[in-house]
């Protein structure tokens, strides 16, 4: 199908880093069903690095492989850098998304910022 | 490949491609002209307008011929409301799930100072003749229902309301676009006073599609020019295409009790077979439906994504997603029957060919099941109704 770019269809046929993690220490979720796409991001955090990420989704093509995207973008990077995330490193690294999924790309941003600040929040706890 | 949605379109049938490259190649004189390439023309042109006529049970002068399906929308009800405002009624009944080519043309009236009425479908996609019946006023100028609804597939009581309309004195349009070449149509029988309805729905070329109009009934014309199709339709016609769709259509309407016989035991099997997907609903009512029309929503998932692997797999479908349409809200067809947002994205629609198979029945609800089940794995919201945060809506 030509709506898609070849990168974003292989990361919906074959989505990276698929799941849930147990013993994550930092979880975001944005998006609403209403709206048609919602994302949950888990984190594993250790000695401030990303160790693993997985992630669920509820959506269309593109934000199933925004979500996959943003995961590889982040793992095994340090917190600082994650946090400088932004959606359109997303959307360029999936070679592009059609203006109206861009949104997509801004989802897997929030998604990942909110799981980062569900780690922080955990941390102040301590 | 398994081509199932029909309903957004259909293969031009070998018969209708003949006609059509035959006159491409040989008829190209204009239908106005006096001379013997034009007459030739104008003799192909009524020869559709009459085949056309006796498919649904009119007369050719009854005929007109347009664009397509959306045209013929406009031009029916824009037509109604000017008659109806030269005799002070401004008051148009609808029903909440017409294709946008009637509800669109409807709320630009209503910017113009119409009241519009948008019948209840309920949740088995249905009108009742008595709601019409509750909804006219002396001031109604037209009712406008559809015939067969194009997400949903179901039948209206046309037959019942058209009688309504008729005994009230109220101009009855409905459009037909999923239901002329699909089911019995008579204009006669079922009391229609304006019908639209689209060439390549039925196998027929893509651009051409008619309007029937009772005698009696006055329509304007919407493009200015010449006098063709009696000063109804201006613009030279489209002669191969127009006599492509009336092969079509005879085709296809006497086909129609095979293609009922055919297609229904195959529809409902499907129906049965994606019935098994746990939190699953059917749209639309099972019994008043077209043959060809399979509409299911299935909880915790998406239908583009749903979409994009089916046709990985070879099936090519559609959805009342939002996504697949490029705005926010999901199909007003599935919201109109009660259908939550939710839900509603996703949506499933199969509209079946006739030279579907009974493998490939077995093979489409297996590839449904398969894609359901997966994209529900690494569905958020899937988790949270099976764990209990959130409650099935189905």
């Amino acid at each position: 199908m030509a709506l898609y770019s070849e990168k974003v269809m292989d990361h919906f046929r074959n989505p990276r880093n698929v799941g849930v993690i147990e013993d994550a220490n930092g979880i975001g979720e944005v998006g609403n069903a209403k709206c048609g796409d919602i994302m949950k991001m888990y984190l594993k955090i250790e000695d401030d690095i990303i160790q693993d990420v997985k992630f669920e989704t509820f959506g269309c093509g593109s934000a199933i492989a925004s979500s996959s995207m943003a995961t590889e973008l982040i793992k095994g990077k340090p917190v600082s850098e994650a946090r400088q995330l932004t959606n359109k490193a997303v959307a360029e690294a999936l070679d592009g998304l059609p203006d109206y999924k861009m949104h997509c790309s801004v989802l897997a941003q929030e998604a990942i910022e909110s799981a980062l600040k569900d780690y922080e929040s955990r941390q102040e706890q301590k | 490949m398994i081509y199932a949605d029909n309903a957004a379109t259909t293969k031009m049938s070998d018969a209708a491609i003949q006609t059509l490259t035959g006159l491409l190649k040989d008829t190209y004189g204009n239908p106005s002209s006096l001379y013997e390439f034009g007459q030739k023309a104008k003799e192909v042109l009524e020869q559709a307008r009459r085949d056309v006529a006796e498919s649904i049970g009119a007369q050719p002068n009854e005929i007109i011929f347009t664009s397509g399906g959306s045209e013929a929308d406009n031009q029916a009800i824009l037509s109604a409301a000017k008659m109806g405002a030269l005799k002070g009624k401004k008051h148009i009944i609808s029903t909440a799930f017409e294709h946008h080519a009637v509800l669109h043309t409807l709320n630009k009236l209503k910017n113009e100072g119409y009241e519009i009425t948008l019948l209840d479908v309920h949740e088995n996609g249905l009108v009742t003749p008595q709601q019409v019946k509750d909804a006219i006023r002396e001031d109604t100028c037209l009712v406008t229902i559809m015939y067969a609804n194009n997400e949903i597939g179901t039948i209206q009581p046309i037959r019942e309301i058209g009688e309504i309309c008729r005994s009230n004195n109220v101009t009855f349009h409905t459009d037909a676009v999923q239901a002329v070449g699909h089911i019995k149509v008579n204009v006669v029988d079922d009391n229609i006073d304006m019908l639209s309805a689209s060439g390549h729905k039925f196998h027929g070329p893509k651009g051409v599609g008619f309007l029937y109009v009772k005698k009696g009934i006055k329509v304007f014309n919407l493009i200015e020019g010449g006098a063709q199709e009696k000063g109804r339709r201006a613009g030279t016609e489209n002669v191969p295409g127009i006599a492509a769709m009336a092969t079509a259509l005879k085709e296809s309407v006497d086909a129609l009790d095979e293609y009922k016989a055919k297609l229904t035991p195959v529809r409902d099997k499907i129906i049965r077979g994606l019935s098994e997907i746990p939190h699953s609903a059917l749209n639309g009512d099972a019994e008043s439906r077209v043959p060809s029309n399979i509409n299911f929503c299935f909880e915790g998932i998406e239908g583009e994504s749903l979409l994009l692997l089916l046709d990985d797999k070879g099936i090519a479908a559609s959805s009342g997603s939002a996504c697949t349409s490029g705005s926010l809200d999901p199909s007003h067809v599935l919201l109109a029957i009660g259908r939550i947002h939710d839900v509603a994205h996703g949506s499933l629609r199969l509209s079946l060919g006739e030279d579907i198979t009974d493998d490939e029945a077995d093979y489409i609800i297996k590839s449904v099941k398969e894609v359901v089940e997966y994209l529900r794995g690494f569905s958020p919201v899937w988790r949270d109704l099976v764990a209990g945060k959130k409650e099935f809506i189905l």
